[in-house]
């Protein structure tokens, strides 16, 4: 079983990005499982949502404490909360900012790591781009899709076109497909490296 | 169909297949999403013949299901935690009357202190009220026990309340096999009531009845709930004919054969306890799961049944019967009377205390060693009630005990901060 846990704030679309996900994990005949940590979610509030996927039904419904992957919406958490609380060692981080790990104070902890498994990524910015708007989730799927293969991107686009249509699935593909090009791109360069 | 999608969804299109006639609902959460998915559908006119009612409170709410349950229209409504306290009354008269309304509670902590997340006190309040309940494990079965609701509520005339844990299932995204339209009309016949408000043929419905006949009437709702033990299995296997999975029934046993160490709960929370189990069962542990689907009626004989070979079992339950213990616990050690079966009850998981495996772990070995309370309250944070209780005895005026609480735990409280 795969566990990822998303960061981020109200408003940032965090819940949505799982259950988009759980969707991809179906589309490619997996089992999946979405839920948020259910808080009485305001704009801005730290929120916390899971998404498991497995080979076989899922019947666990703790929440999840030592994921596979963190995919952290605002990189301003960073300071409220322990976004890497439970992290497995060979654990993916996929953080939303146009920084480095190593300019936004987190060199350290990226030297402990796996490079190979922590990325960086404008996503706001992306979503600015390409959908007009400053919500960083799909950008942040399509580039966790790259990040760890455990989905494909084809299926992000059909979990997007189950969840918006005309212009905004649009403008959420293209964001998609370039915050998936910027990862494997940033990827290359770390292999290389 | 097979489909990714959220629980609260997954149900309102179950719902919709059953042609509903009257929807009313007030919203709280975490029930919303279903009646908000309904009320579309009939706005956009999927679901026709079909109205929905807004109405002003749960009360209004269950008042209207009665008469139009009452007027011969397969009726239905949802709620949760306050808002099934709220309409009380009229939840007991809808069973005293004998109305089939099938009703969703997305089960929720009542206040105070007042809490929004999953646990099984609304429903378990009401378990006398003659409603039936039926306990949905994962959003499948959710989705099938609704279906296999209305059928039984209108054979036997008596309401039904379809459980599902708050959030945990409501709000959960997961695979769900929602039936063909052709699969519910073959299974679900239409409501053919035993009792109607009909101006050509006038009768009247609810009667003040006195001690003369006040028992009988009780009685019959009762006997009722007995029949219903009857006919629940017979459903769940009518279903499976049908839509060719097993869904319903009275209990279900997992990994019971031989098993020393018997867990019992409802809902949700029979997943984690089966995963916990199959890793005890790597390690070669006695131990197996009995859930419990049908809380009313209650199946006495079939839980007895089911632990009777065991050598104690421990009820793992999401309410607590204050100054008593478990709820559930009670009734199960009502079914194993004189078995001379030593059982445990385990409180978890109130008011959205997560309930991870790791607790599980440690509390079934304790109860595998008999080394466990009669009441467990698991993962209780005995520190910050022991400082509670040390600080009344210390003042008189020790103030609000959740204020306090919250404080002692590090988080701010608006009654106290402001």
């Amino acid at each position: 079983m795969f566990q990822i846990r998303i960061h981020g704030r109200g408003g940032q679309g965090v819940v949505t990005a799982t259950e988009m996900l759980s969707v991809a994990a179906f589309e490619e005949g997996r089992h999946a499982q979405a839920f948020p940590s259910f808080g009485s979610e305001r704009t801005g509030a730290p929120v916390v949502a899971f998404c498991r996927i497995d080979d076989k039904e899922i019947r666990l419904r703790e929440p999840i404490m030592e994921p596979d992957a963190l995919i952290i919406q605002d990189p301003t958490l960073l300071h409220q909360i322990d976004v890497f609380a439970g992290l497995k060692p060979d654990g993916y981080v996929l953080l939303n900012t146009h920084h480095t790990f190593e300019t936004i104070g987190l060199g350290d902890f990226a030297k402990e790591r796996d490079r190979g498994r922590l990325c960086t990524l404008p996503a706001t910015q992306l979503g600015l781009k390409h959908v007009g708007r400053p919500i960083p989730n799909v950008p942040l799927i399509a580039g966790f899709a790259a990040l760890s293969d455990m989905i494909q991107l084809a299926s992000v686009i059909k979990a997007i076109n189950e969840k918006f249509s005309g212009k905004v699935a649009e403008g959420n593909i293209a964001a998609a497909a370039e915050a998936y090009a910027l990862v494997k791109e940033q990827m290359k360069e770390h292999a290389h490296a | 169909m097979l489909k990714q999608t959220e629980g609260s969804k997954a149900v309102a299109e179950a719902i919709a297949l059953c042609r509903p006639e009257v929807i009313c609902a007030y919203p709280i959460s975490p029930q919303t999403h279903i009646v908000e998915a309904l009320g579309e559908m009939v706005k956009a006119g999927e679901l026709a013949p079909c109205e929905f009612i807004n109405v002003e409170s749960e009360f209004a709410a269950m008042s209207v299901a009665i008469g139009s349950s009452a007027a011969g229209a397969r009726s239905y409504t949802a709620t949760a935690s306050q808002g099934l306290l709220f309409m009380v009354e009229a939840v007991y008269n809808a069973a005293g009357l004998g109305l089939p309304i099938v009703m969703t509670v997305a089960n929720r902590a009542i206040g105070a202190p007042i809490n929004i997340w999953n646990d099984h006190s609304d429903s378990l309040s009401q378990r006398d009220s003659g409603w039936m309940q039926l306990f949905a494990e994962t959003n499948q079965e959710a989705v099938d026990l609704h279906i296999q609701a209305f059928r039984l509520a209108e054979e036997l005339s008596m309401p039904i309340m379809v459980c599902m844990d708050g959030f945990i299932l409501t709000h959960a995204f997961e695979r769900v096999d929602i039936p063909a339209q052709e699969q519910v009309d073959a299974y679900l016949p239409p409501f053919d009531p035993r009792q109607v408000l009909d101006p050509a043929e006038p009768v009247s419905i609810g009667a003040m009845v006195g001690p003369e006949a006040f028992m009988e009437v009780k009685y019959l709702a009762h006997a009722k709930q007995m029949q219903a033990l009857e006919r629940i299995p017979q459903l769940a296997d009518e279903f499976k004919k049908i839509f060719g999975r097993d869904s319903g029934g009275l209990v279900r046993t997992y990994r019971a054969d031989d098993a020393e160490t018997m867990i019992v709960a409802m809902g949700s929370v029979l997943g984690t306890i089966k995963d916990v189990v199959d890793e005890m069962r790597a390690e070669g542990h006695k131990i197996g799961v009995l859930g419990i689907i049908s809380f009313r009626p209650f199946p006495l004989e079939q839980v007895r049944a089911a632990l009777i070979k065991s050598k104690r079992f421990i009820v793992l339950e999401k309410s607590l019967a204050v100054g008593m213990g478990g709820i559930v616990a009670t009734n199960v050690r009502m079914a194993v009377t004189g078995s001379g079966l030593r059982g445990f009850t385990a409180i978890a998981g109130l008011g959205g205390r997560a309930i991870p495996k790791s607790s599980l772990h440690k509390l079934f070995r304790q109860a595998e060693q008999e080394k466990l309370e009669p009441v467990t309250f698991v993962d209780l944070d005995w520190d910050v009630v022991n400082k509670q209780l040390e600080r009344e005895k210390q003042n008189r005026r020790s103030g609000p005990i959740a204020e306090n609480i919250l404080f002692d735990k590090g988080m701010s409280s608006s009654a106290k901060f402001g």
